[in-house]
């Protein structure tokens, strides 16, 4: 069975079923001859025979069930009335149809199994009156030769020419083949090493043929088992140098080792399974108080047989990813040819397995990815041999299981996205404001990609690019309880990442405590646990803008309290901070809760309507100590709990007078002393280069100075003097900081670059004075925080001219300061 | 005596008559068609739900089923229940999908005859006119028939 194919094997077993049911359905047509439905079944099951076999090339299979379907539907429509006769031919013709599932199940081809006879002798059925049985099978061998010699010129003419020398083998060989597909198997496959084309099995055909024969020979002869019993006693001496030769050990057959079950039965094992799960919890955690020896043994071999029942249940619902992978090379193909791209795909963990049902679910989803990365992601060939990469672009799927859930990606070394397309789409499209933008980092611009009515590609094809698909592609996968989120290098390639759960019904989850209620939180989000004591907690965590950060790793990770999101007090008052990590949508945040209990497998429960409403809540689940936890619905919490404090700040922001000081503060500042001991700090965004420029190097145009730098000429602004410092301005040597946008530049002359901070602890102030937006604690010392755009307005008042769109802010007049404005 | 067999569901509140599983809330007798009550249980411990309707008092732990619970004096718009008493839980099954009720107390299961039914009086006002579909002239009380549909959809 190694060397078959999955398609051929489902094609055995349904074929083996549906073979069982005909020769009863044969046999009780016999007695009621005019049972439409009965002779509807069995033309179905023939059809679908047929079907199957001409689509998998076996040949022969097919000339058998097609014959057999003709005289079938014309049994069906009455142009043909059933005689015993023609039921014996139609169950000679399923014996052949044995025979030949039989040969293929055991080579893989349809072996040496003659088709001729019966083939023969369904079509004299067919034209023939009722007759005495013997005597119009003995001519069906004959004279079929030429009503069926169009379709089997070859073996037709085979088999009559060795009929004589095959008899003796032959009125064995397919029954016993039919009968015990298992042991008989290998003997097809000793005898016929290249099954397929027809010449080869001519030269056989004479050792082992096929039923027909016999049929001539025993005019009536009774359907299925007597020919078996006799056959027995001559098998084993035919059988047994066969199957040695191919290792002696019969296999069990396709059809005895699979047992078909019904979905919902598959479920409802699951849901049961899932109960026993949650009893097995509670019984656990009773046990642990408990002293008796005996007890604690049982519930720990309790605890063993339930993991193992549970995942062997699971596994009767997994399936290898490839059965939704192996659709897609033909799909890559032509959608590659059709754009005339050359794609190679390359597949990773095809066996990696997961629910059948969410296999079912991330199927069009994965195919959308693919169709995409396809269509967008890897450029034409041209545009790829100019950039210097291989012509043919490589679409990369892989699958890996990662602490307990499945991992599919799905990788192209195309162009990438650009996040500042991605950005300026979003912009023109209205989905986010171009200062929401300016605060975002790349990796989350490029996740607005799935954001509803959202597509980036210049040309809608047909392919891709409607605008619905990525938003449909992540709605699918967070249905499903997965996540997905997109990194691109620009250039390099894309990678698409979806985490999927290994199955609905049963996840494992973290349980913590809010307010003293129990919440769960699937792991399928959580990174990891911080716990900070309350010493530690006072510093680590800060505050940005009224929002709470903690550094973690260096990294500014947005706080989220559970309380506050739930309209909860805390009950936790040490001042101990314990922050559950959690990723959604490809941001991380910090959610911090009461305290963490532990990690445990939880079913999940669906609640009713009204508590689906809150949408924070994917379900409830029972807890081993028979309360009831709700569980956080992560991608949910996330949207809200940092959505809702954007907006607070950019409200804050809008109320508060110097507005963009809000933002310099989260912002890293470079520190520069200005002279006459005052400080500066300039966001460092906003800084292209650091120069040092000789003072001599200093022109004048104007009343304005100027310095020749790099071929163009740039304005100075001295800030001591912009800002009214007056420092020593003999120096030999000016330290300038240089800024540039949209092809101007403009330098900024300061006495000394002292450092660059993180501005977020800043403590600021409201005084301020005409240049600055206010002045903030930094590094221990009070710093003030330059106004950029009035100091570059000092030095280029054109500035900001030649792209007055796109400047921070559109509403200031043409030539005045933004400083009066804003301050 | 057979006159309309009409649900609750049917918007003109009709007359029914048979049995009736009544329960106090707040001082008035108020009942539920028998058939869709599975089962009355003692106070059950609550896992509150934030940020759910007001109505809604949490979640239960019915043999393994996640069931929810409506505070029905929220729901009617009447004083919480005073502290150190327990509820009592009616589950009512409705369209398949298990949903419990938080009473004072349960009572009898009462035989109602169309004939005492009379629509509600006009002078009742609040949450409480869309739930009760009337009431059932008994002796010496009046039943209040409740509009099981519309008390769970909270």
């Amino acid at each position: 069975m190694d060397g078959l194919d999955d398609i051929v094997e489902e094609f055995l077993v349904e074929s083996h079923e549906n073979l069982d049911q005909l020769d009863s359905d044969l046999v009780a047509l016999e007695q009621e001859p005019n049972s439409r439905e009965r002779l509807s079944s069995i033309f179905r099951t023939i059809h679908t025979i047929k079907g199957t076999s001409g689509f998998l090339a076996f040949n022969r299979l097919e000339e058998v069930t097609h014959v057999g379907e003709n005289m079938l539907s014309r049994l069906r429509d009455g142009e043909l009335a059933l005689t015993p006769h023609r039921t014996t031919v139609l169950l000679q013709m399923v014996d052949t149809v044995r025979a030949l599932l039989a040969s293929i199940e055991a080579s893989g081809g349809e072996g040496s199994v003659d088709v001729s006879a019966a083939v023969a002798a369904v079509t004299a059925a067919m034209e023939d009156a009722p007759a005495p049985a013997a005597a119009p099978v003995e001519a069906t061998v004959e004279a079929p030769a030429e009503p069926v010699a169009a379709a089997t010129a070859t073996t037709t003419a085979t088999t009559t020419a060795t009929k004589p020398a095959a008899k003796p083998a032959a009125k064995t060989a397919p029954k016993t083949a039919a009968k015990a597909p298992a042991k008989r198997a290998p003997r097809g496959k000793a005898a016929v090493p290249a099954p397929a084309p027809v010449p080869a099995d001519e030269l056989i055909e004479d050792v082992t043929t096929p039923v027909p024969e016999i049929r001539s020979e025993e005019p009536t002869p009774e359907p299925t088992p007597d020919p078996a019993l006799d056959a027995t006693p001559d098998a084993p001496e035919q059988e047994a140098p066969a199957a040695e030769g191919t290792g002696g050990q019969p296999r069990r057959a396709v059809a005895d080792s699979t047992i078909r079950v019904d979905v919902d039965l598959l479920d409802e094992l699951m849901l049961l399974v899932g109960e026993l799960v949650l009893t097995r919890n509670q019984i656990v955690q009773n046990v642990a108080r408990q002293t008796d020896t005996d007890l604690i043994r049982a519930s720990q071999r309790l605890n063993l047989i339930a993991s193992e029942l549970q995942e062997g249940v699971m596994k009767t619902r997994m399936q290898p990813i490839d059965h939704i992978w192996s659709k897609l090379p033909r799909v890559v193909r032509d959608l590659g040819a059709n754009l005339k791209k050359s794609i190679r795909l390359e597949m990773e963990g095809r066996e990696t397995e997961l629910d059948k049902t969410l296999l079912e679910a991330v199927k069009d989803p994965l195919t959308h990815l693919v169709r995409n990365s396809v269509d967008h992601g890897i450029e034409a060939p041209e545009a790829r041999k100019k950039v210097g990469k291989p012509a043919e672009g490589v679409l990369t799927l892989r699958a890996r299981h990662e602490s307990g859930q499945v991992v599919v990606e799905v990788a192209d070394d195309g162009a990438g996205i650009d996040p500042q397309k991605v950005g300026a789409k979003a912009v023109e499209r209205g989905v986010v404001t171009p200062e929401a933008l300016a605060r975002m980092s790349p990796q989350d611009i490029l996740q607005m990609i799935f954001l509803p009515g959202f597509s980036t590609a210049a040309a809608v094809t047909n392919v891709s690019g409607r605008g619905v698909g990525m938003d449909v592609v992540k709605t699918n996968i967070e249905s499903i309880g997965g996540t997905i989120e997109v990194e691109s290098d620009p250039g390099i390639g894309t990678v698409c990442r979806l985490r999927i759960p290994l199955t609905l019904a049963i996840v494992p989850a973290l349980t913590v405590e809010c307010a003293s209620d129990r919440y769960a939180i699937p792991q399928i989000s959580l990174q990891e646990l911080v716990s900070l004591d309350a010493e530690k907690a006072a510093n680590a965590v800060e505050e940005v803008g009224g929002a709470q950060v903690y550094r973690l790793r260096g990294e500014l990770l947005p706080l989220v309290r559970l309380t506050d999101v739930l309209g909860l007090t805390s009950e936790r008052h040490d001042g101990h901070v314990v922050i559950a990590v959690l990723r959604s949508e490809g941001r991380r945040f910090g959610l911090v809760v009461d305290r963490v209990i532990n990690t445990e497998e939880i079913v999940v429960k669906a609640v009713g309507g009204q508590l689906k409403q809150i949408g924070l809540y994917s379900g409830a689940t029972v807890l081993g100590d028979g309360t009831v936890a709700l569980i956080l619905d992560v991608q949910a919490l996330a949207r809200r709990a940092l959505r809702t404090e954007t907006a607070e700040r950019q409200e804050s922001r809008a109320s508060v007078s110097s507005a963009a000081a809000a933002e310099t503060e989260r912002q890293r500042m470079l520190l520069a002393s200005i002279g006459g001991g005052r400080r500066v700090a300039i966001p460092l965004d906003t800084v292209t280069r650091l120069e040092q420029v000789r003072a001599d190097a200093v022109e004048k145009v104007g009343n304005r100075e100027v310095v020749q730098y790099r071929g163009a000429i740039l304005p100075i602004v001295r800030l001591d003097r912009h800002l009214g410092a007056y420092g020593e301005s003999d120096r030999e040597v000016l330290e300038v900081i240089v800024y540039a946008d949209s092809g101007r530049s403009v330098a900024i002359v300061v006495e000394e670059i002292l450092d660059i901070v993180d501005g977020e602890a800043a403590v600021r102030s409201d005084i301020d004075d005409l240049g600055l937006l206010g002045s903030a604690v930094l590094g221990d010392r009070v710093t003030e925080l330059l106004d950029v755009r009035a100091a570059i307005l000092a030095a280029d008042p054109a500035f900001y001219a030649g792209h007055a769109a796109s400047s921070p802010d559109p509403a200031t007049p043409a030539g005045v300061p933004g400083s009066y404005l804003e301050v | 005596m057979t006159l309309t067999t009409d649900s609750a569901a049917d918007a003109v509140a009709p007359a029914t008559s048979g049995q009736l599983a009544t329960f106090r809330l707040d001082g008035d007798l108020y009942g539920v068609e028998v058939a869709h009550v599975q089962e009355v249980l003692r106070s059950q411990q609550l896992t509150r739900v934030p940020l759910a309707p007001s109505a809604v008092a949490g979640l239960i732990n019915l043999r393994g089923q996640v069931v929810t619970a409506i505070e029905l004096r929220e729901r009617l718009g009447r004083p919480a229940r005073p502290e150190g008493t327990d509820a009592v839980v009616i589950v009512v099954r409705l369209d398949g999908e298990a949903v419990s009720l938080l009473v004072d107390s349960i009572a009898d299961v009462v035989d109602v005859d169309a004939a005492d039914f009379e629509a509600p009086p006009d002078t009742l006002e609040g949450p409480a006119r869309d739930l009760i579909r009337g009431a059932y002239k008994l002796d010496g009380s009046l039943l209040l028939a409740l509009d099981v549909h519309k008390a769970v959809s909270a």
